[in-house]
């Protein structure tokens, strides 16, 4: 059955409940495929058909318009968190050949590896309970957040390019972590091809100071407790049990990675006109990936994304910390249970008709979702598939999934990477106060830290959609599978 | 100043207007800066000039509120408006040179909202329409 936009060319098609597809045509070189159940693929057509005030595209215009990007492999994808980004739709995926295909600072966004980290503690829910209070004190002074903030890890020049070169492990050598916390990071930490004589001096200078922050906006510190198995398997491969206390990490590469989107976004808008690459909308500037500048901005991405991965390192130092202070466990006690990177383009290996390819594919908030068997995937965790963290909002759940092979077959092995806004941070400012939020989740038992009170209102938990149907999508679409729910206890935010 | 915000889901939009192409630049900028921070709680104790070039008045707006950040954030300043010096269109495009105005950063004293992380060509737009300039971008938070 196809559901038709009235006034417009946009048109979605159903595959099954919980895959819609924009039909190849005009300038598309490849479908666009949507995880959403019938309601949402309406209201993603709705919203396709209204000119947005200010000339912002549309979710669906967005896949429609990756669709036409050169080298594009399969299909311009879209996970069940799909709403407007710029360039790239939030939740939007696009693979890449390497000899064909393009690299846009849009598929990456500027908050380069923005991603979550899960570490798990030997804590019971009721261990922890008379002692939220004075452990969201604690993270709260321990753990730099908000606009502006510093961390206690001063690093100069050379040490900064060593930090982009090596990611967690340099971070881990300084004293913040273990080194058995690389195995269970994406990449292991530290993505090869790093090149920091490709990130501009501006942006080292803005990282001088801000390792171990984790910024503000949707960027938080929670920690969670386990609420519901429903895979024991893959739960117990993961080393996690209902009722266990768990601390989410969200942050990306901080001001690092703005810089390198900002500087680059210059790069690639003159390759673009140099090379001549037919974009339907300047927020797509782009490069092809073996150009010298499209060459130039992967290895700029790359020292990002190792950026990143040891911001959520030092993290997580503090936190455990933080956790030995309040608490009678030891740092060593709290392990990484997975690290998740949302915001990048990588270089991997898929099956594409039948021969595997390497693909640069760009995942602007989506997760990395690789099924059972892949040499990337942690042994211990290898036969039940990649972990994924999901994170919910201050108020609801979160998600702990795994990958399949289906998610291989079907979407690059990719995840939802959160909830997805449902109203704009303005409605949200308009539709609360901070204070109220603060009140509400108090009453319900969350206890909420934060320097800014309208960052609080623009992150209203109903400021998000239904992170549980967000999750049943891609769940009943069989590309990701649910492991367990949790359910947030405090929470640090910028 | 007259400047306004524009819905968009994940980030936000900027709508700012000007009797002249500096004014307009002026008003986006402000827009943005009180994306940041409660404007009334920073002071101008401090000042930095900087230039920007662009090919077009569309690009150099969002170079210039990119350079507003990255030296904002590498001096760790409030900023609290910007002040355009001179802005002239040459053979080779669009040159600005401008001065920010605000103060250190100051936790305690300074009211922070939301971090802006770039401006980006999101909805970006220069017209000029019935006497005023104008300028339109996303910035993401």
């Amino acid at each position: 059955m196809a559901v038709e936009a009235t006034g417009s060319r946009m048109e979605l098609r159903k595959v099954t409940d919980y895959v819609w597809e924009i039909p190849r045509t005009g300038d598309m070189l490849v479908p666009g495929r949507i995880y959403a159940d019938r309601e949402t693929a309406e209201g993603l057509l709705r919203d396709s058909e209204v000119k947005k005030a200010g000339g912002f595209t549309p979710a669906l215009r967005q896949v429609l318009n990756v669709a036409c990007l050169p080298g594009i492999v399969k299909a311009s994808l879209a996970m069940a968190d799909i709403h407007p980004g710029y360039g790239f739709a939030i939740g939007g995926v696009g693979a890449f050949d390497m000899e064909k295909g393009v690299i846009s600072v849009a598929g990456v966004g500027f908050d380069i590896n923005c991603g979550v980290r899960v570490l798990k503690t030997p804590l019971h829910r009721n261990d922890i309970e008379p002692l939220k209070e004075q452990l969201a004190n604690q993270l709260f002074r321990d753990v730099p957040a908000g606009v502006g903030s510093t961390g206690e890890i001063k690093l100069k020049e050379a040490e900064i390019d060593e930090l982009l070169i090596r990611g967690s492990s340099f971070i881990i050598e300084k004293g913040y972590g273990f080194p058995g916390d690389l195995e269970y990071t994406e990449e292991g930490g530290r993505v090869a091809n790093a090149r920091p004589e490709n990130v501009s001096r501006m942006a080292k200078e803005r990282q001088f100071k801000q390792v171990g922050t984790l910024g503000s906006g949707n960027h938080y510190l929670e920690v969670q407790w386990v609420e519901e198995v429903y895979d024991i398997d893959a739960a117990s491969a993961y080393g996690i049990k209902k009722d266990q206390i768990l601390v989410a990490i969200h942050c990306g590469s901080r001001a690092l990675g703005h810089q390198i989107g900002t500087d680059y976004l210059k790069t690639l808008e003159a390759a673009s006109r140099k090379y001549g690459i037919p974009i339907r909308d300047r927020e797509l500037v782009c490069a092809p990936i073996n150009s010298a500048e499209g060459e130039r901005y992967l290895s700029a991405v790359n020292c990002g994304i190792n950026c990143a991965f040891s911001n959520r390192q030092a993290i997580s130092h503090l936190a455990r910390i933080a956790f030995a202070r309040i608490t009678n466990i030891k740092p060593e006690d709290i392990k990484l249970l997975y690290d998740v990177a949302h915001n990048t383009c990588k270089v991997e290996g898929h099956d594409v008709d039948g021969k595997m390819k390497k693909l640069l594919v760009h995942r602007k908030g989506a997760t990395r979702a690789f099924g059972p068997g892949r040499p990337e995937i942690p042994h211990a965790y290898r036969s039940v598939g990649q972990p994924l963290l999901v994170g919910g909002t201050m108020g609801t759940a979160s998600y702990i999934l795994r990958g399949t092979e289906k998610g291989m077959k079907d979407c690059f092995g990719s995840a939802v990477h959160g909830a997805g806004r449902a109203l704009s941070r303005m409605q949200a400012k308009r539709q609360w106060r901070g204070e109220e939020i603060l009140r509400e989740l108090k009453e319900k038992g969350i206890i909420i830290k934060s320097r800014s009170k309208s960052d609080v209102a623009e992150e209203a938990p109903l400021a998000y959609k239904d992170v549980d149907k967000v999750v049943n999508i891609m769940h009943n679409a069989g590309v990701n599978q649910k492991v367990a729910r949790l359910r947030p206890l405090l929470c640090v935010k910028g | 100043m007259p400047y306004a915000y524009l819905e968009h889901i994940s980030d936000v939009g900027i709508h700012a207007e000007g009797e002249t192409v500096e004014k307009a630049i002026e008003s986006g900028a402000e827009a943005m800066l009180n994306v940041m921070f409660e404007l009334t709680t920073v002071k101008e104790t401090v000042d930095v000039t900087f230039g920007a070039s662009a090919g077009e008045p569309a690009l150099l707006f969002v170079e210039v509120l990119n350079e507003i950040l990255s030296i904002q954030d590498r001096h760790s300043f409030a900023f609290k408006r910007l002040e355009v010096r001179e802005l002239k269109k040459t053979g080779e495009g669009w040159l600005f040179i401008g001065t920010a105005f605000g103060e250190p950063f100051n936790e305690e004293k300074n009211e922070v909202k939301t971090e802006v992380k770039g401006a980006t060509y999101s909805g970006l737009i220069y017209r000029e329409e019935q006497g005023k300039h104008v300028f339109e971008c996303v910035v993401d938070v």
